[in-house]
């Protein structure tokens, strides 16, 4: 017998475990590659799938084969111009030209490079692997808040918007057929019987009139007594309600607020704003995709600084002087007013040239050493420098005057300070890695 | 051209559906089975997405088939390059199976939609069923609940041992997968209790024997050294026969020997082994393969045409995908990559045919049995029947067929600073061409030679494979070394890859592996 079948319903995707285990595989290049590509995105395309390259090598099928060259072999090839027996022709330099005889195998030795697309979430899942924010859970739970409701089976009272449909109307139903309470069909049926021998009744003879009266009659007896038993058995009784139950669990969720904090000056070229925003964003993405709630907080500074929202943050230009007290008061006012400490995990990164109002170093320090340190699980300093400026900075007498500032405070209280330098985009990733490495306890010592 | 019947057309314009397509199945069939007398598997054709087909793609065509990543690789690399438009894809797959399942894509038209039946499910589907390889190496009855079976049991040892015990035998059983494959038939295995029988014999053989006379007669004269000489070949010889060896299945030789293996790893390597075995035939008649479902499609369509079955957009639409499908590019085209099996195939059954029907002297003097027979398809079948790529090209490549493609024959002496042409296609050339094209197609020559030679038992259980080196051809250093590795790590001890020189028999060098290379890379 003969079939044409359609699969064309069947599912796709047969080949997603294979992709999967190719993930696995190849995970190691995997990752390289994508911090490869991250150096040379853009800020707003990072959030989207990548095609990345990985290298072919350890994803090489060996198997016995026969060297592409060497020894003595004959070949025909077809397309003859003007060849004559004996003709001498030059060996063709590189690669197999006109080696017909070897069958190159279909996953070609010489295949170095391997391309293909990551999905989005792919792409961000490696991203992301082995990052975390530093000390989360430090915090004492004596002052949760937060409950979340889980279904607690069943109960037989409780508000009307929780009632268990199925659950009560299999009871009611079970209840009905056991007390043996009419259903509407028949006493409906009854009725219609009813009235049939009523209008039969005008039109039979004598004998059959009398006949006719007593099964009327019968029938009436039924249907009172049907539509007694039907009133006196409810539809639904209150026995047969049954409400979903709830109950509240107290969520050790901790609640974690990170503090982005950005020097927009003048003195910050656009390239080196650009760089401090590539740093943020990986931050924001980061924060988004493994924490369900954390708060962020963006603050951005001149010589004055003010909280605004993320579209500005990222995408508004202001510019002006310099004082970096300014955002670290910002943040220990929004600090106090809406994260209490005993309440919040505290996180916060500031990015800055190092540039700094003269006076303002000295005060900066004694902000963040009183107030807000102690405060915070963790507190990242990224000083971006002109690339060309690296050089210079990386003497010692080439520190900024936020860093010498700064730098003091890394000794004392190193497990919740640290402070890097980024010059390029390609720094971005690798600082990131090492600020918020899983570990990093032992890493920072 | 005479005028064609006014049949009513099966089909018209692009579009199909599945009465079109039952309507054209049947056109086709009743020109198959009653005209060409094509003997055939029952045929189950489906329709299936492009997605779907990629799918299909990765996992070496067949329908079921057990996870791993390298299939993965390939459906990543396939997914890529049909997106970008570098690649498109088949229009069908057909599978060696009873009933034969023939895929046809959905975005292929009517048109197309005839070509891929008469050539899937009619042209390979009767090579399939009549050629002496697969009757002999394949069972199309139970290949797809065998790999059902395979899918479920690699599925479960996942499950079981984890991902990375298994893809570590399974890439190592790839590596091997060309090298585990029954060339010749072995004897039947004996089993234990024929084997103790044996041993009984012979020890009663013994005991009536006993004459305690010969005792007592004095030793002779024996050089030690020889006797220790002796004693090692007898050794040898011992190990050899217990294991069967040389062994030229290199799967099977671990499966059934390699000390370390659990069961499960054993069976991994079996399902290869049976996988590998039932391509094998497939790898040896490519070119035949595909010369007769061309050669099938190419007359039935044409047929169809000339009932008057289908329209002339029709014939021209498949006009123009035939003659791309065997198109051969000269040598110094850039798109040239070898011979084309379906060009090389589908010329010589068109040759075939006119050596039947309309042959020339020339043919008359080569091809005396069938030149002029006038049997055309019965010759072709014959043919399709009794022969593989090698043998097939050796028998019925035509000097008419040489001149054609312009065939020659390129000397490549690695010694010589130049290529040679060594011969083309004239009286001198035929033959030379002839085999050495043959010679190209056949497997034994294109894969490596290589065999188990010996196990040392006593000692650090070191085994020995021999790589049979003909005309000075060496092995790809590295895939060798990584391949060797594999086999190392299955055989759990030490290996040696010997390279033998086949014409002095002497070992030209040696690349030993202990353990401690095995180390995964």
């Amino acid at each position: 017998m003969f079939h044409i079948i359609d699969r064309r319903k069947n599912p796709k995707g047969k080949s997603l475990g294979n992709r999967q285990r190719f993930m696995r595989r190849a995970k190691a290049q995997i990752k390289k590659a994508v911090e490869e590509s991250i150096k040379t995105r853009g800020i707003t395309d990072i959030d989207n799938g990548d095609q990345i390259t990985i290298p072919g090598k350890t994803l090489r099928e060996p198997g016995f084969h026969h060297a592409g060259r060497g020894g003595d072999r004959n070949y025909v090839l077809p397309g003859n111009k003007k060849f004559v027996p004996g003709d001498r022709i030059a060996r063709p330099q590189g690669g197999d030209a006109g080696a017909g005889g070897s069958q190159a195998s279909p996953d070609g030795d010489g295949e170095d490079q391997f391309q293909f697309v990551l999905t989005r979430d792919e792409f961000l899942d490696i991203f992301f692997e082995d990052l975390e924010l530093p000390d989360l859970l430090k915090k004492s739970l004596k002052q949760t808040t937060a409950f979340r409701t889980a279904r607690a089976g069943y109960s037989s009272d409780g508000s009307p918007a929780n009632l268990n449909l199925v659950r009560t109307m299999r009871n009611s139903l079970a209840r009905r057929i056991g007390l043996r309470r009419p259903k509407s069909s028949e006493i409906r049926e009854l009725e219609e019987k009813i009235a049939r021998l009523m209008q039969d009744d005008e039109t039979l003879p004598g004998a059959d009139k009398q006949a006719n009266a007593e099964a009327l009659r019968v029938l009436q007896a039924e249907l009172d007594e049907a539509k007694r038993r039907s009133r006196a058995i409810a539809f639904i009784d209150p026995i047969d309600t049954r409400y979903n139950q709830f109950r509240q669990i107290p969520d050790p969720n901790t609640q974690a607020v990170m503090f982005c904090l950005m020097d927009v000056s003048g003195s910050m070229s656009e390239q080196m704003k650009e760089l401090a925003k590539r740093f943020f964003m990986l931050l924001h993405m980061f924060l988004h995709r493994r924490y369900e709630h954390v708060d962020v907080v963006f603050i951005r500074h001149t010589s004055r600084a003010s909280e605004v929202d993320e579209e500005t943050f990222f995408y508004s230009r202001e510019t002006g002087g310099t004082i970096v007290s300014t955002a670290l008061e910002e943040m220990k006012r929004v600090l106090k007013d809406r994260y209490p400490t005993d309440q919040w995990n505290i996180y916060a990164a500031q990015a800055s040239d190092g540039d700094n109002y003269s006076n303002d170093g000295a005060k900066c320090t004694a902000l963040l050493a009183e107030d807000l340190l102690p405060k915070c699980q963790y507190y990242a300093y990224i000083e971006i420098t002109d690339e060309r400026e690296a050089e210079i900075f990386s003497s010692a007498e080439g520190e900024t005057a936020l860093w010498k500032a700064y730098a003091p405070l890394a000794h004392t209280r190193n497990a919740r300070f640290a402070l890097k330098r980024v010059t390029k985009a390609a720094d971005i990733f690798p600082v990131f890695r090492e600020l918020f490495a899983k570990n990093k306890s032992e890493a920072r010592t | 051209m005479s005028k064609r019947p006014d049949n009513k057309l099966l089909f018209d314009g692009a579009d199909w559906d599945f009465n079109s397509l039952k309507a054209t199945y049947d056109a086709i069939e009743d020109i198959a089975i009653n005209e060409m007398h094509l003997d055939v598997y029952t045929n189950q054709i489906e329709v299936i997405t492009s997605e779907q087909m990629l799918d299909a793609y990765s996992s070496i065509g067949m329908p079921l088939m057990y996870h791993h990543w390298s299939f993965g690789k390939r459906f990543v690399r396939d997914d890529v390059m049909y997106r970008k438009g570098y690649q498109g894809l088949a229009y069908e797959i057909v599978i060696n199976s009873n009933p034969c399942i023939s895929y046809v894509m959905e975005e292929n038209t009517i048109g197309m939609q005839a070509l891929v039946m008469a050539h899937a499910a009619f042209g390979h589907n009767h090579f399939f069923k009549n050629n002496y390889l697969f009757k002999q190496w394949t069972d199309a009855d139970g290949i797809l609940d065998y790999l059902q079976f395979a899918k479920r049991y690699i599925a479960k040892c996942e499950d079981r041992f984890g991902f990375d015990a298994v893809e570590r035998i399974l890439d190592a059983a790839h590596a091997l997968m060309d090298h585990g494959v029954n060339r010749y038939s072995h004897p039947e295995k004996p089993n234990l209790a024929a084997e103790l029988e044996r041993e009984r014999e012979r020890a009663k053989y013994e005991d009536e024997t006993y004459n305690d006379l010969w005792r007592t007669l004095p030793q002779a004269e024996e050089d030690t050294e020889t006797q220790d000489e002796q004693h090692r070949r007898l050794r040898r010889e011992q190990r050899r026969a217990q294991f069967g060896l040389p062994e030229e299945n290199l799967l099977y030789f671990l499966e059934k020997n390699a000390p370390g293996l659990q069961s499960w790893e054993r069976e991994l390597l079996r399902i290869v082994r049976n996988i590998g075995q039932y391509f094998y035939p497939q790898k040896q008649t490519k070119v035949m393969n595909e010369g007769c479902a061309c050669y099938v499609h190419y007359h039935i369509m044409n047929r169809l045409y000339d009932k008057g079955q289908i329209s002339e957009g029709a014939i021209m639409e498949f006009i123009d995908s035939h003659s791309k499908v065997v198109f051969q590019p000269e040598f110094d085209d850039p798109r040239y990559s070898g011979f084309n099996p379906y060009a090389l195939g589908f010329a010589m059954m068109q040759d075939i045919h006119r050596i039947c029907v309309d042959p020339t002297d020339e043919d008359k003097k080569w091809f005396p049995d069938i030149a002029g027979n006038n049997a055309p398809i019965p010759t072709l079948c014959d043919a399709w029947a009794q022969y593989r790529d090698e043998s097939f090209i050796l028998q019925f490549l035509s000097p008419k067929l040489m001149r054609d493609m312009k065939m020659f024959m390129i000397n490549d002496h690695a010694s010589a600073p130049h290529l040679e042409v060594g011969a083309i296609h004239d009286d001198n050339g035929y033959r030379n061409v002839r085999r050495a094209l043959a010679r190209m197609h056949d497997l034994s020559v294109r894969e490596p030679d290589l065999q188990v030679v010996d196990v040392d038992l006593r000692g650090n259980r070191q085994l020995y494979i021999a790589h049979t080196q003909h005309d000075g051809i060496r092995l790809d250093k590295s895939e060798a070394e990584l391949t060797l590795g594999y086999i190392g790590q299955l055989w759990g001890y030490g290996v040696t890859l010997q390279a033998v020189d086949n014409d002095s028999g002497e070992i030209l060098h040696e690349t030993h592996y202990t353990p401690d290379d095995f180390a995964p890379v």
